[in-house]
């Protein structure tokens, strides 16, 4: 099966709409960004504390909004924790030892029954369940002895946090199903015991000065392996190809981050491992493209630059279509299935691969082009004979790609 | 050229059995299998649920220690020396920043002894710089080089500490290590996997459990104003307040300010019970200190002593007859603060104060829930791959694919090798290498064709389309491979984790799309027959 035989699309006669598209997407990104005083980094980047909830029903989430108001003050932020199953995200303001309790006494008064002196068994840890069906148990007349008590809870515990139940019990009932639980144990339970309608799923606190240092450690590692990529390419072809790749990947990152913008998206740390890898993609594609120009170039027909590039983009063009199809049906899974702590990645990815696979074709070969044109018309005031001045380029590029021969 | 596939061909399967010896090792039966790939896959704390913590030592408070422990000694030595002093304070330095500051001052040194004092500080105190601010009074500074190594200490001895009460926990593969730059960061990073209480954890981590026995001078009072009234608004020299907090209320002793014992003094300490089956801390000392509060103990019988744990009185008791070598703290709720206290008293106390600057707590289910939907999305992205390259690709497409299974079982094989951990942000690393391999046999296989639309017989075009495609994968390798240089060098945490996996997984890759791919090509057209079609 094949999608394109040998096809012949002008690609780069149709380059205006397309750069024009480019401009109005990042111009628009940039728009956002400013409109809101730049990108809303996630806690990572600023500091601060997430909290992530998951409910038993769909979350009541004004009411959530009101109670954290009151019980923590600063400037909370209750969101659906997007790609989750009733889910949210609390961000809090400040990161200091306390605020997971705090949270989760705030969501106990709404939800739980903090004032029956019972015991929340969706959010205890296995030692607190242990220490409270201890003295019960005994008293009862079970004759288990003290590893036998912490072995129970801690079954307790598993049976509750495996990925069928994620973290939530909704009735006693259930626990049956865990070998030791008799109706003696569950009956304790019941009596010493409640389930709330929610569970603590993780919480993230990150001090200030960490903020920024993440924030400046990301900054510098992306520039950096930009740097190290336009260094690589123009070693391997010439300065302007690596400038034009890194022009094409610049302008897919700002697009995407401006996705975000536009999409009120938080970015954290993993949409940046998904910035750099969009990167990456980008890149590969481009140079796919260039080592085609090169080789074509290599060739030596009598053909202008135009026509070699626009002959190159054919050439792969079903690679192209085939790889970042393939990459999106991926991309596409990991959004979809991937659940919700990857969803700010795959949206990246998402994204930055339709964004990336075209910016290949054009932005980056129109700036090779239009680097050599002018360069050309330069030769041309200079020396009349512009088909000689073709050759001297070419030469370059063959003197280049000799090195690995 | 038999030879030569042969040669290949037992390249490949040495290396696909070493990478399966790698994730299963020899399993006997079905539990030992799954025991076997959880010990070599080992999965992140994102992953199976955890906390990870970062530490920042607060420096100044070991540098005030030292100052004050440095006035103590000059008045003392002076006084021995016959050298009157006026008095010594210091400054407060409060934050890190600030710590080189800190700055002992001397007043009221006689100026007839003024020789003598600098020669006592000369050899005695040789690493602080003495100044002379007028004829009697002196500034006293810490040489840089006594600073940068205090510091050190402080941040060893911190990790030390910690070390030593994260592993009374009882955890698998605790990580407690140095993290920044050694002299201008003091972090340390705390990582405990599985941890399903990370509140207790922090606890035991940042307590300082600074244990102090001291003599009780008077008391108790109501209120400190109350004390301090009685007082005639000044506490006596070398006298402190400190608190009792109990249910009833709070009540407030005067006690010495050097302790009798401390802290350092304690050669072991258990939890167990009093006559009432209240629980309680019990601690001996060791044999010097026991000498030490001997003495004292015997000395001052039918008077107070107090045991006062970070700045709080947790028990007072008379004196009623000469006490050697232990002590107990009484009054405690559970068992299992009992315990606690035991392991934190057992471990050293911690040279200075800590703040947490990041604390990142995964609970087991959202990581269990994490590995299901990672393992149903790297499924279905590999599913649908598959299902693409069979169609497009007819029977070559079989052969991507299994060089596609084959770079997923190296990635892991060498995760498990160099113990690496797999996060999330690994898995999809591990997913884009997927995206990656495919992209190599796309790569070749469209340029095989091409070179079949050109007219070139099967043999031809394969060798044709491999080494035409090479260079190209080797370009996009390598620009990966840098950038994900300088994630590893300059990320942090998961960024980190996904330039690991991603680079292995593109060595794999450049391996098995392009080596192990052309051998199986070169099998199918080796036959007898000469190949006339190829089926791509």
């Amino acid at each position: 099966m094949e999608l394109f035989g040998a096809t012949n699309f002008d690609f780069l006669g149709k380059k205006w709409p397309f750069i024009i598209a480019s401009l109005v997407l990042t111009a628009a990104g940039l728009v956002s960004l400013g409109l809101r005083g730049g990108p809303r980094y996630g806690i990572d980047f600023k500091g601060g504390t997430m909290t992530t909830v998951k409910f038993a029903q769909t979350p009541p989430v004004d009411k959530i909004r009101t109670v954290i108001d009151q019980k923590l003050g600063f400037g909370a932020s209750v969101q659906n924790f997007v790609g989750g199953d009733n889910e949210l995200a609390i961000g809090t303001e400040g990161s200091d030892n306390n605020t997971r309790q705090r949270v989760l006494d705030a969501l106990e008064s709404a939800f739980g029954q903090p004032t029956s002196g019972k015991l929340d068994v969706n959010n205890a840890s296995g030692s607190d369940i242990a220490n409270r069906l201890r003295g019960p148990l005994t008293a009862s007349g079970a004759l288990l002895s003290d590893d036998q008590i912490n072995k129970l809870a801690s079954d307790i515990r598993q049976f509750r946090d495996n990925s069928s139940h994620s973290g939530l019990l909704s009735s006693f009932d259930q626990l049956s199903a865990v070998s030791g639980v008799t109706p003696q144990v569950i009956s304790v339970l019941r009596q010493e015991c409640y389930l709330s309608p929610f569970t603590l799923r993780s919480s993230d606190a990150v001090g200030p000065k960490i903020g920024g240092q993440l924030r400046t450690q990301a900054i510098i590692a992306t520039l950096c392996a930009l740097g190290g990529m336009l260094i690589y390419i123009a070693f391997r072809f010439e300065w302007i190809y690596g400038l034009g790749a890194v022009i094409a990947v610049f302008h897919d990152t700002i697009i995407t981050i401006g996705m975000f913008s536009l999409f009120n998206k938080e970015i954290d740390l993993t949409v940046v491992a998904a910035l750099l890898t969009l990167v990456g993609y980008s890149m590969n594609d481009t140079i796919v493209i260039f080592d085609r120009i090169r080789e074509n170039l290599r060739v030596g027909r009598r053909e202008s630059l135009e026509g070699v590039i626009n002959r190159s983009v054919n050439q792969t063009l079903s690679r192209t279509v085939m790889t970042s199809g393939l990459t999106f049906l991926t991309v596409v899974a990991l959004f979809l299935f991937g659940g919700p702590v990857l969803h700010g990645f795959s949206f990246a990815l998402v994204v930055g691969i339709i964004v990336g696979t075209y910016s290949s074709v054009f932005v980056a070969s129109p700036i090779v082009l239009f680097w050599h044109n002018w360069a050309d018309k330069g030769r041309v005031t200079a020396a009349p004979v512009a088909v000689e001045s073709r050759q001297a380029v070419r030469g370059t590029i063959g003197k280049g790609s000799q090195k690995r021969l | 050229m038999q030879r030569n596939l042969m040669v290949k061909t037992i390249v490949i399967v040495s290396t696909i059995l070493l990478c399966i010896y790698g994730i299963i090792g020899i399993p006997k039966n079905k539990a030992e299998l799954e025991y076997n790939i959880q010990r070599n896959i080992k999965l992140g704390l994102d992953l199976r649920g955890g906390s990870h913590l970062v530490l920042q030592v607060q420096v100044q408070d070991a540098v005030r220690t030292i100052a004050d422990r440095t006035m103590d000694q000059l008045k003392n030595q002076a006084g021995k020396a016959g050298i009157e002093i006026g008095g010594t304070d210091r400054n407060n330095p409060d934050s890190i920043e600030q710590a080189d500051s800190i700055q002992i001052n001397v007043h009221g040194v006689p100026t007839a002894k003024s020789n003598q004092f600098r020669t006592l500080v000369g050899e005695n105190f040789s690493q602080w710089i003495l100044n002379p601010v007028s004829a009697t009074d002196y500034k006293m500074t810490l040489k840089p080089t006594e600073l940068i190594d205090i510091k050190r200490r402080t941040i060893e001895q911190s990790i030390q500490t910690i070390s030593n009460r994260v592993n009374g926990l009882g955890l698998t593969e605790p990580v407690v290590q140095q993290r920044g730059r050694a002299d201008a960061d003091y972090e340390i990073l705390v990582q405990l996997p599985g941890i399903d209480d990370p509140a207790r954890v922090q606890q035991i981590i940042g307590e300082a459990a600074q244990l102090e026995i001291v003599e009780v001078k008077e008391g108790p009072f109501a209120t400190q104003e109350a004390a301090l009234q009685q007082k005639g608004g000044i506490l006596p020299l070398n006298t402190r307040l400190v608190p009792w907090i109990q249910t009833q209320g709070t009540e407030w002793f005067l006690v010495s300010r050097s302790a009798v014992v401390t802290g350092e003094d304690v050669r072991s300490a258990k939890a167990s019970q009093d006559e009432f089956r209240k629980w309680e801390t019990d601690f001996t000392l060791s044999q010097e200190a026991a000498g030490r509060f001997e003495n004292f103990t015997g000395s001052h019988i039918n008077e107070r002593l107090a045991v006062i744990l970070d700045n709080q009185v947790r028990s007072v008791a008379t004196i009623q007859s000469k006490i050697s070598d232990s002590g107990r703290i009484s009054n405690l709720s559970s068992q299992q603060e009992a315990s606690d206290l035991a392991l934190v008293m057992n471990s050293g106390s911690l040279p200075a104060s800590i703040v947490y600057e990041e604390r990142r707590t995964v609970g087991p289910s959202l990581g269990a829930d994490s590995i299901k939907q990672g393992i149903i999305a790297g499924a279905a992205g590999l599913l649908a791959v598959v299902l693409v390259m069979l169609i497009y690709y007819k029977k070559s497409g079989l052969n991507a694919i299994l060089a596609l299974v084959l770079n997923t079982v190296i990635l892991m094989a060498a995760l498990s090798y160099f113990g690496a951990t797999l996060t999330l942000p690994g898995i999809a690393g591990v997913i884009l290498t997927i995206g990656m391999a495919v992209d190599s046999n796309v790569l070749i296989f469209e340029r095989i064709r091409e070179e079949l639309r050109a007219g070139k017989a099967v043999m031809a075009a394969v060798d044709a389309g491999f080494s035409k495609a090479w260079w190209t994968i080797v370009d996009t390798h390598v620009t990966t491979i840098v950038s994900c240089l300088f994630l590893f060098l300059f990320g942090s945490g998961p960024v980190k984790g996904f330039a690991v996996t991603l680079v292995i997984g593109l060595f794999a890759n450049v391996f098995t799309a392009v080596w192990v791919s052309k051998t199986i090509f070169d099998f199918e057209l080796s036959g007898s027959k000469p190949v006339t079609a190829l089926s791509i």
